[in-house]
C-alpha cells in the first residue's frame, strides 16, 4: 500500500536521514525503533507533508506522490498522531474531531451532524466514556489519544503513523490502546508504530524496522526474531544485563528523609522512610497520586499535614527552594516545561541550581561542571549548545547533572526515562544505582513496571492517594498490578 | 557525536558575538554610510559627541533588556526620564544650594523606588508588566503635569548639567564615560549568577522556580535596575537639554526598539545585552544619518515603527522554510 524509497534528509548540514526505505501493507503493524535521534520522526514527519526529502519516493498506491503540506498528506489518506497531541483543549470532543473540515448546511456548521458522526465513530471503537460534547480538557491522556484516533478516521486515513503513542500512558491503558489498535488494522488500516517499549511492539506488530543514526539497520518478521536481536540492532552492539545489579544484603544506611501522616488536598496518610544507599520504586495508576507524592516532598505542591524529616531535622518544605536548601532534588516527569530552559546552553542548565541556591555546592565552577556532564555520560557538541538540539536522553542527562551539582542528600525521579532511548536509558540506570551506592536515597516513579521491578530495592504502591502497599525487591509485575487497582483486575478505567 | 568539552574562551567572545550578528552589520553599515554622507563625522570630537548623544538611549536599551530577557516589559522609562529632570529642577527650585553628587543620588534612588513599586505590582499581583508599567508612564506624566502645571520651573545649575555636557580630561565627554561604565556593568551582570539565573527565568519560568530561583525576587530586581538606568538616563538628558515636561517622551519606545532590533527576543530567554545596547547606537546612527539626509526629524517615530514591525517580523521569519518552499503557500501550521 505504501513504499519509501531513497529518502534522505539534512537540517543546517547534519544528515538525519540517508536513503532509508520502508513499505507498509494494509491491515498491518510495522513498528518502527531506534534510539532517539535515529531518524524515526523525521521520516515520519516527511511521510506526513511535515518535512520535504531532499531525495527519496513516496508511492501510494502505486502513485508517486509528494506532500508540500500536511494537508495534502491527509487528502492521500496518511494520518499522524504525535506524541504532543495537536488538540484544542477547551473545544469539544466533536469540535477536534472536524476541526478545521467541519461540516456545514446552508454555510453554518452544522453541529448534529458533527457530533451524530463523532459518536459512531466512538461507538465502533467501543469507547463508552466519551461524549462528542465533552470539552477535551476533561479527559484523561489515554481518552485524549482515543479522540486523535477518531480524528485520524473521521478524515478517512488508510495509513496512520503513530509516534510514541504509549510514552504518556499508564500500563492498564496501553493494554486499551493495543486493542484499539488491533480494531484499526482489521479495518485495513495500516499502521507504522513509534515505540520505545519492546513488549508493546512484540504484542502489536507484524514487522519491526530497526533505525540507526539515520539508516535503516534491518526489518524484521517479530514471530521470527526476538527482544535481545532487536535491541541489539538498535544500539549496534550487546547491552549486557538490562539493569544493574541491586544493593547487597548490608543493612541499609541512616535515615534521610522521613514523613509521617503527610497529606495535602491529593494525597493523605503518608508514611515514608528513604535511608541513605536505597533506591526506593513507587509504583501506581495514573492519578493514583505518585506525582504528587513527589511535588509535596519536593515543596512544589508542599504537604499541608503531617511532619518530615530531612537528614535528621525537622522540615516540610514549603516551597521547591526549601527543598534544595536541605539537599532534595527532583527530576519531574516533564523535562521540557519543567526541567530545562530550553534556548540556554547546556552549561548553563546544569549551573542552574548551584546558581540559583549557592549555598549548596558553591563553588559552580565550570570545571566541575564539564566533571559532571562526563559522569552522566552526556554526548553533545560542546557545552555551549543549547539543550533544545540534544535528543531526550541527553535532555535527561543535563537534568541530573544539574541536579548532582547540588550535591543532593535525596534525589527524586518522576518517570526517569520517559521518551529516553534505549543507550541513555542504561546509562540513566547505572548512574542511578551508582548514586545509591555513594550514599544518596533515590525515590524513583515509573510508569514501565519493568524498570520499576528492576532497579528498586523495594516497591511503594500508591491507590488513590495513599500508599497500599510495599512489596519487597523483585515483586511479580502482577502483584504490583494488583496492589495499584485496589485488588481488583489491571484493566479497569483509570478516569 | 563528541562528548561535551569546556570552549575555549575566543570560541566564546566569537559565540556571544554571533548570536547578534545582523544588529552588527547594520551598526557597520550605518556608519559606513555616516562617513560618506558626511566626510566630518569621525573626527574625534564629532564622534564623540554622536556617542555622548547616544549615550541615555544606550543606557536606557541596557535596563530595558534587563526586563525584557526576564519575560517582561517597561514601558515606564520615559516618563522616569521626565519626571527625573522635573524633580531635580524642582529641587534646586527648593534648595538651590544643593550638592550635585546629593541630587544625582536621590535621583537615582526615586528610580530605583518607581522600578520597585513596577515589578512588586507586576510579581506579587500578578498585573501583566505591559499594563503595570503603561499604569506607571501615565501616573508619573499626569504627576509632573500636575506638579509643574505644563511648564516646569526652576533650572539646573551648571555643576549638575556637568554630567550631561562636560568633559573629563578636557576632552572625554562624562556621557561616555557614563555610557562605557554602565555598559560594562551590564555585560558583567550578564555574566553572574544572577545574570544567568535571569535569562533562564525568562526562558522557562517553571523550570527556573523547580530549580529554587526566586523567580519575583528576579525580576523585581530587574525593574528596579531599569528603573535606576532610566533615572541616570535623566542626568543625562537634564544635562544635554534642560528643563522640560516632554524630556523623555518616547524614550521607551526607542529604548524597546534598540532592544528589539538587537535581536532580543520579546518574551524572555534569548539575546544578549552587548547586542541590544548595538541596536541603540544604530537607532541614533540612524536617526543621525535622516537628519543629515535632510529627512524631517518629524519623521522620527515612522522610521521608529517600520524598523520595530521589520526587526520582529525578521527575526521570527524561518529562512530555511521560507528559502525551501518559494512561492508555495507559507500557511504551514494548518491542521
Amino acid at each position: 500500500m505504501l513504499t519509501m524509497q531513497g529518502v534522505s534528509k539534512s537540517f543546517l548540514g547534519v544528515r538525519v536521514l540517508d536513503g532509508v526505505g520502508l513499505d507498509l501493507e494494509a491491515g498491518e503493524v510495522h513498528a518502527l525503533v531506534g534510539e532517539n535521534g535515529a531518524g524515526k520522526s523525521t521520516l515520519m514527519k516527511i511521510l506526513a507533508g511535515e518535512h520535504l526529502p531532499d531525495a527519496g519516493t513516496i508511492t501510494i498506491d502505486g502513485t508517486d506522490r509528494s506532500f508540500g503540506h500536511p494537508a495534502e498528506a491527509q487528502a492521500a489518506g496518511v494520518g499522524i498522531i504525535h506524541q504532543e497531541f495537536a488538540l484544542l483543549t477547551h473545544r469539544t470532543v466533536a469540535e477536534n474531531v472536524f476541526l478545521g473540515r467541519e461540516p456545514t448546511r446552508y454555510g453554518l456548521v452544522d453541529r448534529r451532524a458533527m457530533e451524530r458522526r463523532t459518536a459512531e465513530l466512538l461507538a465502533e471503537l467501543d469507547e463508552t466514556g466519551i461524549t462528542p460534547r465533552t470539552p477535551v480538557h476533561e479527559l484523561s491522556v489515554a481518552r485524549r489519544q482515543t479522540v486523535e484516533i477518531v480524528k485520524a478516521l473521521a478524515s478517512d486515513v488508510r495509513i496512520l503513523v503513530m509516534d510514541e503513542p504509549t510514552a504518556a500512558l499508564a500500563d492498564h491503558e496501553v493494554e486499551q490502546l493495543g486493542s484499539l489498535v488491533r480494531r484499526l488494522t482489521a479495518r485495513g488500516i495500516g499502521i507504522l508504530y513509534i515505540s520505545h517499549r519492546l513488549r508493546e511492539i512484540f504484542d502489536l506488530s507484524r514487522r519491526i524496522t530497526v533505525l540507526k543514526d539515520g539508516r535503516r539497520v534491518t526489518t524484521l518478521d517479530t514471530r521470527e526474531t526476538d527482544a535481545e536481536t532487536v535491541v541489539r540492532a538498535m544500539v549496534g552492539r550487546e547491552l549486557g544485563a538490562y539493569y544493574p545489579p541491586r544493593a547487597g544484603p548490608e543493612e541499609p544506611g541512616e535515615e534521610r528523609l522521613t514523613v509521617r501522616g503527610g497529606g495535602n488536598s491529593r494525597i493523605s496518610g503518608i508514611d515514608l522512610t528513604l535511608r541513605a544507599g536505597e533506591v526506593v520504586g513507587v509504583a501506581g495508576l495514573q492519578g493514583s497520586g505518585r506525582t504528587s507524592l513527589a511535588r509535596a516532598l519536593f515543596g512544589a505542591a508542599p504537604f499541608t499535614t503531617g511532619t518530615m524529616n530531612v537528614g535528621g531535622e525537622p522540615l516540610r518544605p514549603a516551597n521547591p527552594r526549601e527543598a534544595v536548601r536541605a539537599g532534595i532534588a527532583l527530576v519531574t516527569e516533564d523535562r521540557k516545561g519543567e526541567g530545562l530552559a530550553l534556548h540556554q546552553s547546556v552549561a548553563d542548565n546544569a549551573l542552574l541550581v548551584t546558581r540559583a541556591v549557592p549555598a549548596r555546592g558553591r563553588p559552580a565552577a565550570r570545571r566541575e561542571v564539564t566533571a559532571l556532564l562526563e559522569r552522566v555520560r552526556l554526548h553533545a557538541h560542546g557545552e555551549d549548545q543549547q539543550v533544545q538540539y540534544l535528543s531526550g536522553g541527553n535532555q535527561q542527562k543535563v537534568v541530573i547533572a544539574k541536579w548532582l551539582a547540588a550535591r543532593p542528600r535525596v534525589l527524586l525521579f518522576d518517570e526517569p526515562t520517559r521518551g529516553v532511548d534505549v543507550g541513555a536509558k542504561a546509562a540513566i540506570h547505572t548512574l542511578v544505582r551508582e548514586l545509591a551506592r555513594e550514599g544518596l536515597a533515590v525515590l524513583i516513579i515509573s510508569s514501565e513496571l519493568p524498570e520499576l521491578i528492576g532497579m528498586s530495592d523495594r516497591i511503594l504502591v500508591m491507590s488513590e492517594g495513599r500508599l497500599a502497599g510495599e512489596l519487597p525487591a523483585g515483586a511479580a509485575e502482577e502483584a504490583v498490578m494488583r496492589v495499584a487497582t485496589g485488588g481488583g483486575s489491571a484493566t479497569e478505567g483509570a478516569a | 557525536m563528541t562528548t561535551a568539552q569546556a570552549p575555549a574562551k575566543g570560541r566564546r567572545v566569537l559565540r556571544a558575538l554571533t548570536t547578534g550578528t545582523p544588529v552588527y552589520l547594520l551598526l557597520a553599515v550605518l556608519l559606513t554610510a555616516l562617513a560618506l554622507t558626511d566626510p566630518g563625522f569621525y573626527e574625534p570630537d564629532r564622534f564623540l559627541a554622536f556617542v555622548k548623544r547616544a549615550a541615555p538611549l544606550v543606557i536606557l536599551a541596557a535596563g530595558q533588556y534587563l526586563v525584557i530577557v526576564c519575560g517582561e516589559f517597561d514601558l515606564s522609562v520615559g516618563a522616569i526620564v521626565t519626571a527625573g529632570v522635573v524633580v531635580a529642577a524642582e529641587l534646586y527650585g527648593s534648595f538651590p544650594a544643593a550638592p550635585w553628587p546629593l541630587v544625582t543620588v536621590v535621583l537615582l534612588l526615586a528610580g530605583a523606588l518607581a522600578g520597585l513599586v513596577s515589578g512588586l505590582i507586576t510579581t506579587l499581583l500578578r498585573v501583566p508588566s505591559f499594563i503595570t508599567t503603561l499604569g506607571m508612564m501615565l501616573i508619573l506624566e499626569g504627576a509632573v503635569f500636575f506638579w509643574t502645571g505644563g511648564s516646569p520651573h526652576g533650572a539646573l545649575p551648571a555643576e549638575f548639567r556637568r554630567l550631561g555636557r562636560g568633559t573629563a580630561f578636557g576632552w572625554l565627554p562624562w556621557a561616555v564615560l557614563a555610557c562605557v561604565v554602565a555598559g560594562l556593568l551590564a555585560v558583567r551582570l550578564m555574566r553572574s549568577d544572577f545574570g544567568r539565573t535571569l535569562l533562564a527565568t525568562g526562558d522557562s519560568e517553571r523550570a527556573a522556580a523547580l530549580a529554587g530561583v526566586r523567580v519575583a525576587r528576579a525580576r523585581t530586581i530587574a525593574f528596579v535596575l531599569s528603573g535606576i538606568a532610566a533615572a541616570l538616563a535623566a542626568v543625562l538628558v537634564g544635562g544635554f537639554s534642560g528643563v522640560s515636561a516632554q524630556a523623555g517622551r518616547g524614550y521607551e519606545f526607542e529604548a524597546i526598539t534598540a532592544v528589539v532590533l538587537g535581536g532580543v527576543v520579546l518574551g524572555g530567554g534569548r539575546g544578549s545585552v552587548v547586542a541590544a545596547m548595538a541596536g541603540a547606537f544604530s537607532l541614533q546612527a540612524l536617526f543621525t544619518l535622516l537628519n543629515l539626509q535632510g529627512v524631517s526629524g518629524a519623521l522620527e517615530s515612522t522610521v521608529q515603527g517600520v524598523i520595530v514591525i521589520a526587526a520582529v517580523a525578521l527575526g521570527a521569519a524561518d529562512w530555511s522554510r521560507l528559502r525551501r518552499r518559494g512561492t508555495e503557500s507559507p500557511g504551514a501550521k494548518a491542521s
